[in-house]
């Protein structure tokens, strides 16, 4: 391969104390399709933040180690240098203006304009446009991803692969681009869709740009890369020729071994055979996590973890039974039917949810920790009310006990069971929502990312607490989330979703292998037959 | 009603195209423009029940009115196509023009030689003013309507001190002036501009030059026709015979043919249609001129950036165009023209109503625009044009209906009131249900 046209040397960045990005060093040369792959959280949106200098890096203290492109070092302070350096971005998300035809959106601030006289009295502004020039640009554009669609139709109701292709072919019309980066481009597409796409992307590697290209889709790495690079937990694992790798070798060093959590399996509790949640055929209207039919069976006692990468789906399954998001399907709790839709029914028949939505859903950001604790409980369940001549009112005393008892039995660090939730650490609100749903004595749990933003001693202490309610009352536990090495170290099963439905379940000793397949869906690629799912 | 007649023939093909889905086109259709069908179906309603309504009557009234108001407006369009909704606050700007003309008024300056002034003064005046508007929206986002409207009422107030009692009691003037009043303190509740002829402002633009209604109704048809027929070939030339729609194209080609039938035909007979009053050519020049000059700012640079701005703030700013000046210079367009239309719509009434002249321009002005079937994120000149003659046709017709109906015209009054209000309520109420469709979650 030739000349390197990016080139990150040491590149390490840490917020606040916490190092998420150490020593970084790989390079992208012309003509090449370089493909970045790595679990959520291992970095890889931190690397793009520094290339495109964007303000989040900047405003927690740069970083450390140098970003050179075409041979020179440079130090991107806002997107629109990045621009200028010659490198681009295909956003995940589309940076399109619906009502715009796609020569607009394609041109959009960089308009072709001609003067007149306004414009040579009260500046460039006032230039008229040049929609025949703009067209003639964007139909180039179009020309060079092979599409054949009009340049004058509007964006809007235009499928998803097609948007993909105008945010492409708004890169590739500004002059000079040098390396383009591709953001998992596939994630929303369909298959064919995807096949047009990386074709698009080999016919731009050609024309001597540098394509770094960011996917979980295994096989897609394997089938268009050049070399791959593996990041895991913020360090570079390995770069390798894709030639000389398979998609097990990619998944195992992707996964890896996580060390910080060990798994705590005891034989003490029991999990009988008896089902208590069922369900049937889920389907969850979640935007950016759609669930597209599920089944599922939940045994009495045990933990279940739900795993899988962002954005297949894996938060819309408690979200959609607990009511938060529209669904249909047939859920059987207990053996009794469960209303969906239905917060309410939900809570009241025994089901407790600790949402991912942290801030949103789970806590009223300005009430009382004691207040949050009691809230649902007193609501659903009409725990903490006292009646009074045929009016229900809010028995402050035991409402304070209860809180009380919790700050000491979780270790809430507050001042007093009056700060509000809004003041404390990520952590200690974890630590009241989880309260939240004690409180409602529940038989069922429902808990979503439970560490998510959390530092790693007090993420110790919520998952020791999950598995001492299991062990010690017996709770049914379904655990949601993106860290697969938390799931490993408390769950019986873990369900692997992937693009809305059940890919597999595996048992938490199941190899590195196995997970990373799985989660990337590129199970099928492999012949080697012990790496069925176990049951 | 052409354009009325123009959707109703989009609405055609589209269910030419989709016939399953063509009595679903035609609904949605109506409930896109709900608020037109209504107005429309009032006015027919008011001829069908009263008697003594003549068409002359009617469009004599029209006329003046229609000249009175359409610049008014237009000065809307631009903060609706740049994402600041309708702007309540070319109260504002109406505010400056009358400000410009109490000082020519003041001074005793009259013709069009002291409108020209007036339009000057007001252009500072108005463009400072929206500029702080300006800021205050780009404060206040995704709450400018309401924003506007109460600013509007601030600077209502900041006015009423300003003619109340920073006239007389910090600028001192002669009590004997006849528009101060008799105590030396403050500026009259009304105050008379003068007829031009005697030195003064009233019709100083209007009786620059008058044709017949007629004849200018058939020169209208006839520019209309010549327009139309020029962006069609214009756009096969460049290659976007696309944008052509042959059904809409021969449909406004027979309407404005009819027109110019009728119009000739009135003048060659003379019939009792030539007895509507003269129409003021230069204001209708004006009113011609701001529709080719919104039009033309849209093909700028500047134009793309309202429109960017307005459909997708977040994406223009990542675009790298400066959002907030963007908004701020829409917000002082807007302000400017909304001032200048009052001074047109001062110069035709002959008196300056101090205190209540202005207070009605906002809301009747959005109105009429959403009458001709814009939204809260969308408005044409032809929306625009429309709805000023369909919303003044109301006004006209509304104290009919209540005579013919119930008796007493001033029933009719209420009609109007309620009219507005509920125009302008149902229209935000129509856009937050699309809003909201729109957003719906789908479950896969």
């Amino acid at each position: 391969m030739s000349e390197t046209l990016l080139c990150f040397k040491n590149v390490s960045k840490s917020y606040y104390g916490n190092t998420v990005l150490s020593d970084i060093c790989f390079e992208v040369s012309a003509g090449e399709i370089h493909a970045l792959i790595g679990e959520n959280g291992a970095g890889k949106s931190t690397l793009m933040n520094i290339l495109f200098g964007m303000s989040v890096i900047h405003s927690t203290g740069g970083y450390e180690g140098d970003v050179i492109i075409d041979g020179k070092k440079t130090f991107i302070k806002t997107p629109f240098e990045a621009l200028d350096a010659g490198v681009g971005m295909v956003h995940q998300e589309f940076m399109l203006i619906p009502g715009f035809t796609i020569t607009e959106n394609i041109k959009l601030n960089r308009e072709i304009t001609t003067p007149n006289i306004a414009s040579r009295v009260l500046g460039k502004r006032l230039e008229t446009l040049d929609m025949v020039k703009m067209d003639a640009d964007a139909r180039k554009a179009l020309d060079t991803l092979s599409m054949d669609i009009e340049e004058f139709t509007l964006v809007e109701g235009l499928p998803v692969g097609h948007k993909q292709f105008i945010e492409i072919a708004r890169e590739i019309d500004k002059t000079g681009i040098k390396i383009l980066v591709f953001d998992e481009p596939t994630a929303v597409l369909t298959e064919s869709e995807a096949q047009n796409l990386l074709a698009a992307m080999r016919r731009l590697a050609q024309t001597g740009i540098g394509i770094l290209f960011i996917s979980h889709r295994l096989d897609e790495i394997i089938d268009v890369a050049d070399r791959v690079t593996v990041l895991r937990d913020g360090q570079l694992v390995k770069t390798m020729n894709t030639k000389d790798t398979d998609v097990v070798e990619i998944a195992q060093l992707m996964i890896g071994r996580e060390v910080t959590i060990t798994p705590v399996q005891t034989d003490a509790k029991k999990i009988s055979d008896e089902v208590m949640l069922s369900v049937k055929d889920l389907h969850v209207g979640m935007p950016g996590e759609m669930v597209r039919g599920i089944d599922l069976e939940v045994r009495r006692g045990e933990i279940v973890g739900i795993g899988g990468l962002a954005g297949q789906g894996k938060l819309g399954i408690a979200n959609g039974i607990m009511g938060t998001y529209p669904s249909t399907g047939e859920v059987v709790f207990n053996g009794n039917p469960l209303a969906l839709n239905d917060p309410r029914a939900t809570l009241a028949s025994g089901i407790a949810f600790v949402s991912e939505d942290r801030k949103g859903v789970g806590l009223l950001l300005n009430e009382s920790i004691e207040l949050n604790i009691a809230f649902t409980a007193m609501q659903v369940n009409g725990h903490f009310l006292s009646s009074l001549a045929g009016w229900n009112l809010r028995n402050d005393r035991e409402i304070r006990e209860n809180a009380e008892r919790m700050i000491k039995d979780l270790d809430i660090r507050c001042s007093s069971s009056l700060q509000s939730t809004g003041s404390l650490s990520g952590g200690n609100q974890q630590k009241v929502c989880v309260a939240r749903a004690l409180t409602q004595k529940p038989q069922f749990l429902f808990v979503s990312e439970p560490t998510r933003g959390i530092d790693i001693g007090a993420k110790k202490l919520i998952l020791d607490l999950l598995l001492r309610l299991s062990e010690e009352y017996g709770m049914t536990i379904v655990m949601t989330s993106s860290e697969l090495a938390e799931l490993r170290s408390i769950c019986n099963r873990i369900v692997i979703i992937c693009d809305g439905r059940v890919e597999g379940i595996l048992p938490p000793d199941a190899s590195d292998a196995e997970f990373g397949l799985m989660m990337s869906g590129s199970r099928g690629l492999t012949k080697n037959a012990d790496l069925e799912p176990v049951h | 009603m052409m354009t009325d007649a123009n959707n109703m023939l989009d609405a055609k093909n589209a269910h030419e195209l989709n016939k399953n889905s063509g009595l679903k086109a035609i609904g949605s259709w109506a409930l896109e423009y709900i608020v037109t069908i209504i107005f429309v179906l009032f006015v027919l309603l008011g001829f069908a029940v009263s008697k003594d309504v003549s068409l002359n009557y009617f469009f004599s009234e029209l006329n003046s009115r229609v000249f009175r108001n359409a610049f008014l407006v237009l000065s809307l369009i631009i903060p609706v196509l740049a994402g600041l909704g309708l702007n309540f606050g070319i109260v504002i700007g109406a505010m400056s023009g009358q400000t410009a003309v109490a000082i020519a008024r003041y001074y005793g300056l009259g013709g069009v030689s002291a409108l020209l002034l007036c339009s000057v003064m007001s252009f500072f005046f108005a463009g400072l003013c929206g500029y702080f508007t300006g800021k205050l929206y780009n404060k206040t986002r995704g709450q400018e309507m309401i924003a506007s409207l109460i600013v509007g009422y601030f600077a209502n107030g900041i006015y009423q001190f300003l003619f109340l009692f920073v006239v007389g009691v910090i600028i001192k003037v002669p009590a004997t002036h006849p528009m101060i009043k008799p105590d030396g303190i403050g500026i009259r509740m009304t105050v008379d501009l003068m007829p031009v002829n005697k030195g003064g402002l009233k019709y100083a633009l209007d009786n620059v030059y008058k044709i017949p209604f007629m004849h200018a109704l058939l020169i209208l048809a006839l520019a209309i026709l010549l327009v139309l027929a020029i962006r069609y070939w214009q756009n096969i030339r460049r290659g976007h015979a696309h944008k052509n729609r042959p059904m809409t194209f021969a449909f406004n080609i027979l309407m404005c043919l009819v027109i110019a039938g009728i119009s000739a035909h009135a003048i060659i007979t003379k019939s009792s249609l030539m007895m509507i009053p003269k129409v003021p050519v230069v204001t209708g020049l004006l009113i011609i001129g701001l529709c080719f000059f919104t039009e033309w700012i849209m093909k700028t640079k500047l134009g793309q950036d309202f429109r960017s701005v307005g459909q997708s703030q977040h994406i223009a700013e990542v675009s790298g165009i400066n959002v907030d000046r963007t908004r701020i210079i829409a917000t002082m367009i807007s302000t400017i023209l909304a001032s200048w239309g009052q001074l047109i719509y001062l110069q035709n009434m002959g008196t300056l109503n101090t205190y209540n002249a202005h207070t009605q321009i906002g809301l009747f002005s959005v109105a009429a625009l959403l009458v001709g079937g814009a939204s809260t994120s969308r408005a044409s000149i032809k929306n625009a044009l429309f709805g000023t003659i369909l919303f003044n046709a109301m006004f006209i017709m509304s104290p009919e209906i209540g005579k013919s109906l119930f008796g007493q015209p001033a029933l009719g009054e209420y009609f109007r009131t309620f009219m507005v209000y509920g125009v302008i309520g149902l229209a935000l109420g129509l856009y937050v249900w699309k809003a909201n469709k729109k957003n719906k979650i789908v479950i896969e």
